[in-house]
């Protein structure tokens, strides 16, 4: 009895490992070229990646593209390790300093969208169509006559850094708001933080996707108050690693180079304009090539120019490395973009 | 040649417990040498230093002429404790286990066992747990695991002090089977002085390690030199 | 919050019935890479345990003591110790087994060694010590003599693995850190528990852990019937 439950543990023992090593060797014997595109959470859990991965492999058959989605901070620190191939934030101050520290290259604005500002839909505050500066500013009074509550995310995410810089464009300082009663860090992950503010009836910046998501799951029952503006504009750019400085085993650049050229293709555009379409019945993110070629919203590309260039242009000169044809490409594009603007009038 | 065992002059020290004194004493092949003596007297310990489970603090065990070491000691000797121990296995495998460390092979262990077992009324019982058996069956799988091995010292403690007494007279008459054959020193501890007598061919008498009497088993309960054992066989002295 | 509970029983129940492609590779992989750091881990942890239990020497109570208190080791600490040991910019970045699960192995059973050395050990020193003396008095070896005694504490010592097991299974640090949560590659049953929380598909994230705890539920009751028998 004893040798036959032995044998049986074994048994069970070594199929565990067969089965383990075929999951190693299937993933590490495969001749593919492993592309790790370090990604924020927000941008990550809308599923949009998954789709994007598939198209890309499709497109690509020889690369294999895995993506790591972390906060802001933590996924280009990633890059900066090595870890990661290149970046996909949305973030422009610590891109810039990314690139500035010579990590990365080749930064391409890809796609926008708006945080909101979501709160009790009684609106305590009374914010509901102000400006985000304005609705802040009242938020906060309110707050002080104990009216209204504000979470923030108070995790150095991108949706944080983002919530510091609209407080500070209003006037406060956030190392001060953060002592008031009224002002609540959650210091975690977005759909927690949401959580807080509805069980709190309080105010909270979201990005888009992570409201509708939560919304839709009946996880909470905030309304959005405020859903446009400059200063929640939200957008997403990719860079690769420079491979002359953080290339160390086998180089990936090429890779790199193929993704953010696929995500900036016509085909993506398109996928970018069209996510959650079905699901939320408007899309979670816009394509910024997009619209460009469309160029008849002159004054939405001047905020994303405003808030994501440098000195008016998406990726300085010395911050590119054979890339031409990327810089290029737009332009050729822009010049066929009204007739394919025809067509879908 | 007939196997001869000498202690000469062995001491253990338990701190300031002087568990064995000086002993010394002689056994040969086909005799039973039984120890008797109140708790604490030193029978375990002198058991367990025959057995080589024990180091003593000084003296020598000589064996056929020879001086052995603990590991000499545990090929030849083997002890059979109070509480019957088992290990949490088949009866078979309780009973195989001195032949098999002895590497000798499969088919010969098969034989043996069930022979030995047979002879004492267990067959049948092989596959049994030897943890759900009866006390008495399992001091009856206990001794013949021991003899199984065909000890040249077979040492007992206690055979039959947990038992009730049809169960001991089994293990006796067991006893009296291998003692029959001649093959091996006995020495055995016991606490029962009619089994000393009926089974002994001389008897020792410990006292805080020390052996007052030694002599054969009639003259050890009709005339026993030592005063101490006078009380001791007259019942005057405790257990 | 009860309509949450239902709602995710019956996903839990769907994902079952179905079979789920990608739960079902979620939940092998999971069952892999943790058997494999349990097996790692008994590699060395073993060996350990038996030299603890079965000698005396100096510092065994210093080493003791050291696996006792590396027990309540948080798994984000040793995540993190091993993330930046393995990052490619790291001492040990030329093995490249970041994002890997060969990786998640690793530091699993680095995780759960302690358990494995802590528990057998203690299995096989409360093992009654009369097997010592009576496998010695019937003439073995001292190795015959270690096996007998381990033989003993066969199901403690199972019963440790078993712990550990599911200790690694159960774990989201080292997962996480090493893993990264990547599709297809390194996700495994407690990252995606995490992930589906963040994005706020909670009763999916309530149907995965059920399915994780069916896993465990079941492990330790095939091991507790396979014991009474």
């Amino acid at each position: 009895m004893r040798t036959k439950l032995f044998v049986i543990i074994i048994v069970v023992i070594i199929i565990l490992i067969g089965w383990g090593s075929y999951t190693y060797f299937n993933t590490k014997m495969t001749t593919k070229q492993l592309l790790i595109v370090s990604t924020t959470t927000s941008l990550y859990e809308t599923g949009l990646l998954d789709i994007l991965k598939v198209e890309f492999e499709k497109q690509h058959p020889s690369i294999n593209v895995s993506f790591i989605s972390q906060g802001t901070g933590l996924a280009i620190q990633t890059a900066m390790r090595r870890d990661a191939d290149m970046i996909l934030v949305h973030d422009p101050v610590r891109e810039l300093k990314f690139l500035q520290d010579g990590y990365g290259v080749n930064r391409k604005v890809v796609a926008y969208n708006f945080f909101v500002i979501a709160g009790p839909s009684s609106d305590p505050a009374n914010v509901k169509g102000l400006s985000p500066t304005e609705a802040f500013t009242k938020i906060k009074e309110a707050g002080e006559a104990n009216f209204a509550i504000w979470v923030s995310r108070g995790d150095d995410s991108g949706t944080h850094a983002k919530e510091k810089r609209i407080w500070k464009s209003a006037g406060f300082d956030t190392t001060e708001l953060r002592t008031m009663s009224w002002y609540l860090e959650a210091g975690t992950g977005m759909t927690a933080t949401l959580r807080l503010t509805d069980e709190k009836n309080a105010y909270t910046l979201v990005d888009l996707g992570s409201y509708l998501n939560n919304y839709a799951n009946e996880n909470i029952k905030l309304g959005i108050i405020v859903d446009a503006g400059k200063d929640i504009l939200n957008v997403y750019s990719a860079i690769a690693n420079n491979p002359k400085k953080t290339e160390v085993y086998g180089s990936n650049f090429d890779a790199s180079m193929k993704f953010i050229e696929f995500l900036v293709s016509d085909g993506v555009q398109q996928i970018f304009a069209d996510f959650g379409k079905d699901k939320f019945s408007k899309p979670l993110f816009n394509p910024y090539i997009k619209l460009l070629e469309r160029g008849n919203n002159q004054e939405l590309i001047d905020w994303i120019q405003d808030l994501a260039y440098y000195d008016g242009i998406e990726c300085p000169l010395h911050y590119r490395y054979e890339a031409d044809d990327l810089y290029q490409v737009i332009h050729k594009e822009l010049i066929i973009a009204p007739i394919i603007l025809d067509f879908q009038n | 040649m007939s196997s001869h065992l000498h202690l000469e002059k062995l001491n253990k020290n338990y701190e300031d417990l002087k568990a064995l004194n000086n002993l010394t004493f002689d056994a040969h092949q086909g005799q039973l040498i039984s120890l008797v003596g109140v708790n604490g007297s030193g029978k375990t310990t002198l058991l367990r230093i025959i057995a080589g489970l024990d180091l003593p603090n000084n003296g020598k065990i000589i064996f056929n002429g020879k001086e052995l070491n603990i590991n000499d000691l545990r090929k030849i000797a083997t002890l059979v404790f109070q509480k019957s121990i088992m290990f949490n296995t088949t009866v078979f495998k309780n009973v195989s286990f001195g032949l098999k460390v002895r590497g000798v092979d499969s088919k010969k262990i098969r034989n043996k066992v069930f022979d030995s077992l047979s002879s004492v009324s267990l067959q049948g019982f092989d596959s049994k747990k030897a943890s759900n058996l009866s006390g008495g069956e399992q001091q009856r799988v206990a001794l013949v695991r021991a003899f199984i091995i065909e000890p040249q010292i077979l040492l007992l403690d206690e055979p039959t002090a947990n038992l009730d007494p049809s169960n001991a007279i089994i293990i006796e008459n067991m006893i009296k089977k291998i003692l029959e054959r001649k093959s091996c020193i006995i020495v055995m501890a016991t606490h029962n002085l009619h089994q000393a007598r009926r089974l002994s061919s001389f008897i020792a008498h410990l006292h805080y390690g020390r052996i007052i009497e030694f002599s054969k088993s009639e003259k050890f309960f009709a005339q026993p030199e030592n005063k101490i054992t006078q009380k001791f066989v007259s019942g005057e002295l405790q257990f | 919050m009860f309509e949450t509970f239902i709602e995710a029983i019956h996903q839990a129940i769907i994902l079952i019935w179905k079979g789920d492609p990608e739960v079902f590779s979620i939940a092998i992989r999971s069952l892999s890479v943790s058997g494999l750091a349990t097996l790692l881990s008994c590699l060395w942890g073993l060996p350990i345990a038996l030299g603890l239990a079965l000698s005396s020497f100096r510092g065994k109570k210093l080493i003791r003591g050291f696996f006792n208190a590396m027990l309540g080791v948080p798994t984000v600490a040793l995540g993190l110790i091993l993330y930046l040991l393995l990052s490619k910019s790291g001492p040990l970045g030329i093995f490249q087994l970041l994002y890997t699960p060969l990786g998640i192995s690793i530091g699993q059973s680095l995780l759960i060694t302690p358990i494995v050395v802590s528990f057998a050990a203690s299995a096989i020193e409360s093992t009654d010590i009369g097997v010592k003396d009576l496998a010695r008095t019937l003439g073995a070896s001292r190795f015959q003599t270690d096996l007998a005694v381990m033989h003993e504490s066969t199901w403690g010592i199972i019963l440790a693995i078993v712990a550990s097991f599911s200790r690694a299974f159960a774990e989201l640090g080292v997962a996480i850190m090493i893993g990264g949560n990547i599709r297809y590659v390194t996700r495994v049953l407690t990252t995606s528990i995490a992930l589906e929380t963040a994005r706020g598909e909670i009763a999916f994230s309530i149907a995965l852990t059920i399915i994780l705890m069916i896993i465990v539920f079941s492990l330790t009751f095939i091991i507790n019937f396979l014991r009474r028998t």
